[in-house]
């Protein structure tokens, strides 16, 4: 291909390089992916360094108000040092949510990547029927946005409307509260579970099928079951994709939002305070203490960070252990 | 429950061609996969199936009758939405499908500019200009987007239709995707060739590997839809006008307003009905030619 386009270029134009010298088209070819990145760099530097460096600044400061607080220059913002962040530390509010969104993801993550993983090795397997359909069913709660979800399944949860109430009724088996107390916790978990599933599914799917498929060949000669296949070599193959979506699942489960903040209405268990972040929001436009949500912000994008790569890490560690048994025996 | 599935399976998966022996029965099923994808697809579809019979219940309906069987009152229910405060609700739709159609599209040229520069020119910085664009993908949106808002509210532009747009236009993931499509489905050749020809640079990019591109590009132009219409932390931060709202918004302040009315059940029910069936339609029809893989970067060698 590419000898037969210089070779055209060449009959055609007669003489080689007629046309632009090889050392202008050297030199669009060098400045050519700057251009290309401007627009990247140009929103990146609006829309997220600008941001982040700004809420780090409030994070670190806090209003002085003078007298009453009344008039103009009652109120001035000055140097707070590290206050905003002993403050957010021992506020009990934040650390009440931060426990319950810990024990939240205690559930939704190994459940959620659990049934992943289940589902895409039985779509993996030999002769199961339905794949296509069921691939699809299971990926389409992606399609439906979370404040949706967490409306359908409130709905659900709600002994008026629900048929699992209805059921239970019928089978005179006792009605829990869904909306309060323990099962609020699963409750909300099974919103995401449903949510997440999919689209974990597909990323997990996607790494088996790019297994060739004589890696099993042997292994089946050898009389393997397809428990063993999946368990010895099927999920080690895939691990680099399941050590991804756990750490994208960890990073969206601390940052869970939009499903409480919309079964809130439902029920009184949900406060406006129930997720770290509901109460980074309440401070920020509820109470109007920018440089309170800010320090909080800032404290959960760190801990976000610390947790989801002292986790990538623990897995790169044990990678390489593996690699390093494997090679001694 | 994996593993006793799956030594059900045995029996089944000892046809397969590599170890028969004797008859081959080509038709046997799988049975214990079949059948746990089976009800994996129950449970994702259970919501959806009955917000859809849901939405046909008329308000008496809705409480009296069986939860799956269909009620009367699906056309009297949406005209009841329409009419709902002139309209808005259409208006939230038209919303988040401008914010979503116009955004999704800036956002996959972005992308695929960015991520043809990063997969086909070698540069200083290339790297770290990569990483640095992927590490936005770990910012909690919340430290994004409170600032965000102060920031917009200084240049005064907070409650406005580019509030919600701008910030969603440079999508990491979407870079990130552009990147690998690129690096895979543009060989460097075809680009030193358009060179020879004394082709610039932009018209290399436009007219040869633009097309090449374009499969995965229509990946990064539906997650990126997906992810701003079902985006509902920036719009709540920034929106206070409803008229702005998207469809995630408006559901929400219509929820809020009918959990204490029982007779607006309905239409929060049928809302989200209409609300869900855009996005579930475009991806049945999407995947006649575009497969659900793409989504993870998977890309045909």
């Amino acid at each position: 291909m590419k000898s037969a386009s210089r070779r055209r270029s060449y009959g055609v134009e007669g003489a080689p390089y007629a046309h632009p010298s090889p050392t202008t088209a050297l030199k669009g070819a060098l400045r050519a992916p700057y251009f290309f990145l401007v627009p990247a760099v140009v929103l990146f530097l609006l829309f997220f360094a600008l941001p982040i460096g700004y809420a780090v600044w409030l994070s670190f400061r806090k209003v002085k108000v003078s007298g009453l607080g009344l008039g103009s220059g009652a109120r001035t913002e000055v140097w707070a040092g590290l206050e905003n962040y002993t403050d957010a530390l021992s506020d009990s509010e934040l650390l009440d949510g931060a426990l319950r969104v810990l024990g939240y993801g205690c559930i939704v993550v190994p459940v959620m990547l659990g049934l992943a993983l289940l589902f895409a090795l039985m779509l993996d397997s030999e002769k199961v029927r339905l794949a296509p359909f069921t691939r699809l069913a299971i990926f389409l709660p992606y399609a439906v946005p979370g404040v949706v979800a967490a409306l359908l399944w409130g709905f659900l949860y709600l002994p008026d409307v629900s048929p699992f109430y209805f059921v239970l009724e019928k089978l005179g088996l006792p009605q829990p509260d869904l909306l309060d107390g323990g099962p609020l916790y699963l409750a909300l978990s099974n919103i995401a579970v449903w949510g997440g599933t999919g689209f974990n599914m597909i990323v997990i799917y996607t790494a088996l099928q790019a297994v060739p498929a004589e890696v099993y060949e042997a292994a089946k000669l050898d009389g393997a079951t397809p428990l063993q296949i999946a368990l010895k070599i099927k999920i080690p193959m895939v691990a680099p994709s399941l050590v991804l979506t756990f750490f994208f699942s960890i990073i969206a489960t601390l940052q869970v939002f939009s499903e409480p903040t919309t079964l809130k209405p439902l029920t009184n268990s949900v406060s406006t305070t129930w997720s770290p972040l509901m109460k980074v929001y309440q401070d920020a436009f509820g109470k109007g203490d920018i440089h309170a949500a800010a320090a909080q912000a800032t404290l959960i994008a760190l801990a976000t960070l610390v947790l989801s790569f002292g986790f990538l890490r623990a897995a790169n560690r044990r990678n390489r252990q593996d690699a390093r048994q494997g090679a001694a025996r | 429950m994996s593993s006793l599935a799956l030594h059900q399976a045995d029996p089944a998966a000892g046809t397969s061609p590599g170890t028969a022996r004797g008859p081959a029965r080509p038709r046997r099923i799988a049975l214990v996969p079949t059948l746990t994808l089976l009800l994996g697809a129950v449970y994702c579809l259970l919501p959806v199936v009955w917000v859809v019979i849901a939405s046909t219940k008329s308000g008496r309906e809705l409480f009296s009758t069986f939860t799956f069987w269909p009620g009367t009152g699906f056309t009297g229910n949406v005209s009841e939405l329409s009419s709902y405060r002139d309209g808005v609700y259409w208006q939230w739709m038209g919303n988040s499908a401008l914010y979503a159609g116009l955004g999704a599209l800036l956002s996959t040229c972005v992308s695929a500019f960015s991520g043809y520069a990063l997969a086909i020119y070698r540069f200083r910085g290339r790297e770290t200009m990569f990483n640095i664009l992927l590490a936005g993908v770990l910012m909690p949106p919340v430290i994004l987007a409170i600032p965000q808002y102060l920031l917009l509210a200084k240049a005064d532009l907070t409650d406005s239709y580019l509030s919600v747009l701008l910030p969603q236009i440079l999508s990491p993931y979407g870079v990130y995707l552009a990147r690998i499509y690129a690096a895979a489905a543009v060989p460097a050749d075809v680009v030193e060739a358009g060179r020879m020809d004394g082709a610039g640079e932009w018209r290399i990019f436009t007219r040869v590997a633009l097309p090449m591109m374009l499969p995965g590009l229509v990946t990064v132009f539906l997650f990126q839809f997906v992810a701003i219409w079902n985006n509902f932390l920036l719009p709540y931060i920034m929106l206070s006008d409803d008229e702005k709202f998207p469809i995630t918004l408006g559901l929400h302040t219509l929820l809020e307003q009918g959990a204490n009315t029982p007779a607006l059940y309905t239409l929060v029910i049928t809302g989200a009905f209409l609300a869900v069936f855009p996005l579930v339609a475009l991806f049945l029809v999407v995947q006649r030619f575009w497969s659900l893989d793409l989504l993870s970067g998977a890309v045909k060698s």
